[in-house]
């Protein structure tokens, strides 16, 4: 057995696993800036809490996708062709939402912050469907023939499993996110969400468990099962600690699910990458949608070298803003008054 | 609908427009690191205002590169699946590798950047900045190497009609990348000393319309102060004609380094994809003249109806080759050429969808190829021209009280963006009807090549693209809007804009109390 694939076929969980963690609880504090915040005050400690980090985090999804064409190109090729749409979809969320957390702030005045925070709010919603859907389609199956081609239509993957692996991301987004919240703010908004994630978590977590135990009655076996359990047992214990108020233990057990989680998922679908719903004999593998040899040598040991230095870098940028953000620590919001000696007189008549 | 001619009106418009911001990124970065290092070396406020407003323009637009670049990453699976089915072993390999070397280090420490102010030690600080800039010259390096293979495919072996990577350096050192990397950053380099260029001398020409400065009989400047505007001190001045001075000299060096490049450029297109080089003249006929001006009806992609206005003869020889006397094939040779090597018609697949069986058009669009070449050198000369009389009028310390030259040097912005965009509308449509163009020559992989029909994602429907392209398009264009808008405001407010903590001794009786003398206050915040 030819071992790259394997490793590149680990590597890729591990990028769309770090994605998870990580924009995981940006793509939450998006969310709850739209539906959980009271006023502006606590919007903005929301925002700045994520603030240096989460366009460092957005790049695991670059990552992700180019890793996969580069190890996997086919996968690449069908996946992405075949979910034109909500990719599309995707793409606008994501584009609303990077703009909107940059120039929210730029402007002071109602109409500007709010229009801003609905971008936030709706771009991160609809990117965690979006990514929760096509991950969980390319564990169950979409119709491709032969080549790879997508059958039937642009609206064959509006199935119900792409719904569910949707409201799987969107959940687990936004306990991530309020447990986050709760960790790295002080002040009210560390309050609300100390009190939300444990009444929100049983609910908010039903989706993605029924994902996975969908994954493991198709494909599982005993490692990916250990795993599971192991994903459950790690979330009863963050809920525990997010009743007892316990926050860093609260967001390491959430994390250790989540992880726990999609490496379940993972473990079980493994070697299928994308199951075709026509014909097994057209799903694509490990083994018939990766590079070549050479290409895989080169990115092995590329990313060896590589995922190390970022880990360390970005650890240290969590590290520097390791305080928690209080209201009484953010400056005043200030408008850009133009210079001009008649646009200054008019202000101050 | 066609989905082909609709996937290529998407990629175009999509990466031309990412295009829009990536210069700026570019060149504006190296800037604002100089500008910061300024600051840091000699602790004089001048050069901390300067890096404050320009940093805060590199940031609005640095978001909407971001914004856009996450489509195209996408793009090439979701609309040509099939050209990454056929290139995937050789093209991902770059772009993965752009994601895990540069991406991660431009945002991680953007963040670091723009949140650590006051918070870590200066010359950390410093660095960051260093560091994000860098990431995004790496990063233009690896995206410019997997479109380099594109133009020129090295570094593989075919198997079974599909390329191989063989060899990973040569497709980074391909020669194709190592001259059109210091010709884009080159490139970058002029749009950033234009946008400084223009938006100083708008400042230059406020501070004189409002009667703070004036001039003396010899036109000598007289500086001046304004109590009533915050930020419109003596200091200004000087933040203003620093940044209108280094935008020209930035201008004129970027514009150099455009030309010598691009002369690069042109000597191995002409010997990698000879057909683009002959559409860039419009050059039927075999021979030796650069076409200044030819006429006729371009676009009916008919040699016989093209005739050449001015010519000078010998300097296509040059441009190509270096000297003045060796013939250059023309189209009409080369078509030719090109059919015995390609074929006259498209393989009978259906890959090639309606297209299969169908005659292959050799000649790129001669419009395109002919002006968007004759643009990109055009609008660069006439910047770096502009450039220079900004510096000769500017000698005495400030801009004359003219509006219309004003508008002129604000509007003057955009030529460097225009020959950026002009440069790769040639470079892409040259390269058709191949998406991988073969290089006809030794010096390639000859026999790697494929043709753009066969490239779009068999699956996908006309409409669905349409969709994509619609949706996309209209935020694009209100994004564009909102940008042009944000960046205007700030020009406006001046410096008092960037730096309020400085001018505006309000905040007492702010919303948010007297948060802004206490030092745990962060420095910078959404
Ligand atoms: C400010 C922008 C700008 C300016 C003033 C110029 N260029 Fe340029 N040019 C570009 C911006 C650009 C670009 C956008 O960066 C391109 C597109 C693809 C690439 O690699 O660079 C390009 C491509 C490009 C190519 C095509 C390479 C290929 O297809 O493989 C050639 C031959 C030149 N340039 C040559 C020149 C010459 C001789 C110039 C003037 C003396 C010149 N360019 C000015
Ligand atoms: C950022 C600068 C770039 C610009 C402005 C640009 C521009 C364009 C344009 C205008 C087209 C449409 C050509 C046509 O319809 O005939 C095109 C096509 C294409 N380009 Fe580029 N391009 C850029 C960089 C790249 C890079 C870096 C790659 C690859 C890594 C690339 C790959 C392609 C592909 C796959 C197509 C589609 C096939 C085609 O229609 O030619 N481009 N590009
Ligand atoms: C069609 C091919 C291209 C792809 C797939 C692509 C991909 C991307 C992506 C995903 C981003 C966002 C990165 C982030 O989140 O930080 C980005 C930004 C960037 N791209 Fe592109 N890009 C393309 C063309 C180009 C070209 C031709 C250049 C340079 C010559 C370039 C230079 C940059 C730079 C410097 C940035 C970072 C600065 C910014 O965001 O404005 N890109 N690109």
């Amino acid at each position: 057995m030819d071992a790259l694939p394997v490793v590149w076929f680990v590597a890729i969980a591990v990028l769309w696993g770090g994605y998870i963690l990580l924009e995981g609880f940006d793509l939450g504090v998006g969310m709850h800036m739209l539906f959980s915040a009271r006023d502006e005050k606590q919007r903005r400690v929301m925002l700045n809490a994520i603030g240096p980090v989460w366009d460092g985090n957005e790049v695991w999804l670059l990552t992700a996708g180019a890793g996969t064409f580069a190890a996997f190109p086919l996968w690449y090729a069908s996946l992405f062709s075949t979910l034109y749409i909500p990719l599309t979809l995707v793409l606008l969320g994501l584009i609303f939402r990077a703009v909107a957390i940059e120039y929210r702030g730029k402007i002071v005045g109602q109409r500007w912050t709010r229009f801003w925070d609905w971008a936030i709010g709706l771009g991160s919603l609809v990117a965690a469907f979006g990514i929760g859907a096509g991950l969980a389609l390319t564990t169950t199956g979409l119709p491709i023939d032969a080549n790879g081609d997508r059958v039937g239509g642009p609206f064959v993957w509006l199935t119900p499993t792409a719904v569910l692996g949707g409201l799987a991301l969107v959940g687990f987004c936004l306990v991530h996110g309020a447990t986050f919240l709760a960790l790295k703010t002080d002040g009210p908004v560390r309050e609300r969400m100390g009190r939300l994630v444990p009444r929100l978590a049983p609910i908010a977590l039903l989706p993605i468990a029924g994902w996975a135990v969908l994954v493991e009655v198709q494909g599982g076996d005993p490692v990916s099962w250990t795993v599971l359990v192991l994903a459950v047992v790690a979330v009863v214990l963050a809920w525990i600690a997010a009743a007892k108020r316990r926050e860093g233990w609260a967001f390491t057990g959430f994390a250790a699910f989540g992880a726990l989680g999609a490496a379940s998922i993972f473990a079980a679908v493994f070697p299928v990458v994308l199951p075709s719903t026509i014909d097994p004999a057209y799903d694509l593998t490990i083994w018939n949608a990766s590079s070549a040899e050479y290409t895989l040598t080169v990115m092995t040991i590329v990313t060896a070298f590589a995922l190390p230095v970022v880990l360390g870098y970005q650890a240290w940028s969590y590290w520097v803003f390791r305080k928690r953000v209080a209201p009484e620590h953010l400056p005043a919001a200030h408008d850009a008054v133009p210079a001009i000696r008649r646009d200054v007189a008019a202000r101050t008549r | 609908m066609d989905p082909l001619e609709i996937a290529r009106w998407q990629f175009g418009i999509t990466t031309v427009y990412h295009f829009m911001m990536v210069p700026l990124t570019l060149g504006l970065g190296l800037v604002v690191a100089i500008l910061h290092t300024m600051w840091v070396r000699t602790g004089h406020e001048k050069w901390l205002r300067l890096t404050k407003f320009w940093g805060k323009l590199y940031l609005v637009n640095f978001i909407m590169g971001v914004a856009t670049g996450i489509v195209q990453e996408f793009q090439f699976g979701m609309a040509w699946s099939e050209y990454s089915r056929f290139v995937g072993d050789v093209f991902g390999a770059p772009l993965a590798m752009e994601g895990l070397l540069a991406f991660f280090v431009e945002s991680t420490f953007l963040g670091l950047w723009i949140f650590g102010w006051n918070r870590l030690p200066k010359k950390v600080h410093l660095a960051t900045l260093w560091l994000a800039v860098i990431g995004s010259w790496i990063s233009a390096y690896f995206i410019l190497a997997a479109n380099s293979w594109m133009q020129h495919p090295v570094g593989i072996e075919l198997v079974d009609g599909r390329p191989v990577l063989t060899d990973i350096w040569a497709v980074l050192t391909n020669n194709t990348v190592l001259a059109a990397f210091p010709h884009t950053i080159a490139g970058a380099i002029a749009v950033a000393g234009g946008f400084l260029l223009g938006i100083a001398w708008y400042q230059l020409w406020r501070r004189r319309k409002d009667g703070i400065d004036t001039v003396d009989a010899d036109g000598r400047v007289i500086v001046g102060e304004a109590a009533d505007i915050p930020g419109r001190d003596t200091a200004d001045h000087r933040v203003w004609i620093t940044s209108l001075r280094l935008g020209a000299v930035v201008a004129i060096v970027g514009f150099g380094a455009v030309a010598i490049t691009g002369d690069i450029q042109g000597k191995l297109m002409y010997e990698q994809q000879p057909l683009k080089m002959a559409a860039a003249e419009a050059a039927c006929h075999t021979g030796t003249s650069f076409s200044v001006l030819s006429v006729g009806k371009l676009g009916a992609q008919d040699c016989s109806e093209v005739v050449p206005v001015i010519e000078i003869p010998g300097v296509l020889s040059f441009l190509a080759k270096g000297d003045f006397t060796t013939e250059m094939p023309g189209l009409n040779d080369l078509i030719p050429q090109y059919q015995e090597l390609y074929g006259t018609h498209l393989p009978d697949s259906e890959l090639y969808g309606e297209r299969a069986g169908s005659e292959i058009e050799y000649m790129p669009n001669l419009e395109v190829t002919y002006w968007g070449f004759r643009i990109m050198i055009g609008f660069g000369a006439i910047a770096a021209f502009a450039a220079a009389v900004a510096l000769w009028l500017t000698r005495k310390g400030t801009v004359p009280l003219s509006k219309p030259l004003m508008q002129l040097a604000v509007f003057g912005i955009l030529a460097p963006f225009g020959a950026n965009a002009a440069g790769w509308i040639f470079t892409e449509m040259g390269r058709q009807p191949f998406v991988v163009a073969p290089n006809p020559n030794p010096s390639g992989v000859d026999g790697v090549f494929m043709f753009t029909a066969a490239a779009v994602s068999p699956g996908v429907d006309g409409w669905e693209i349409v969709f994509s392209l619609v949706s996309l398009g209209l935020v694009y264009l209100v994004l564009m809007v909102v940008e042009v808008m944000l960046l205007a405001r700030f020009v406006r407010a001046g410096i008092a804009g960037v730096m309020p903590e400085r001018f505006h001794d309000d905040d007492a009786d702010g919303p948010d109390g007297d948060a802004g003398s206490r030092d745990d206050v962060l420095a910078f915040a959404y």
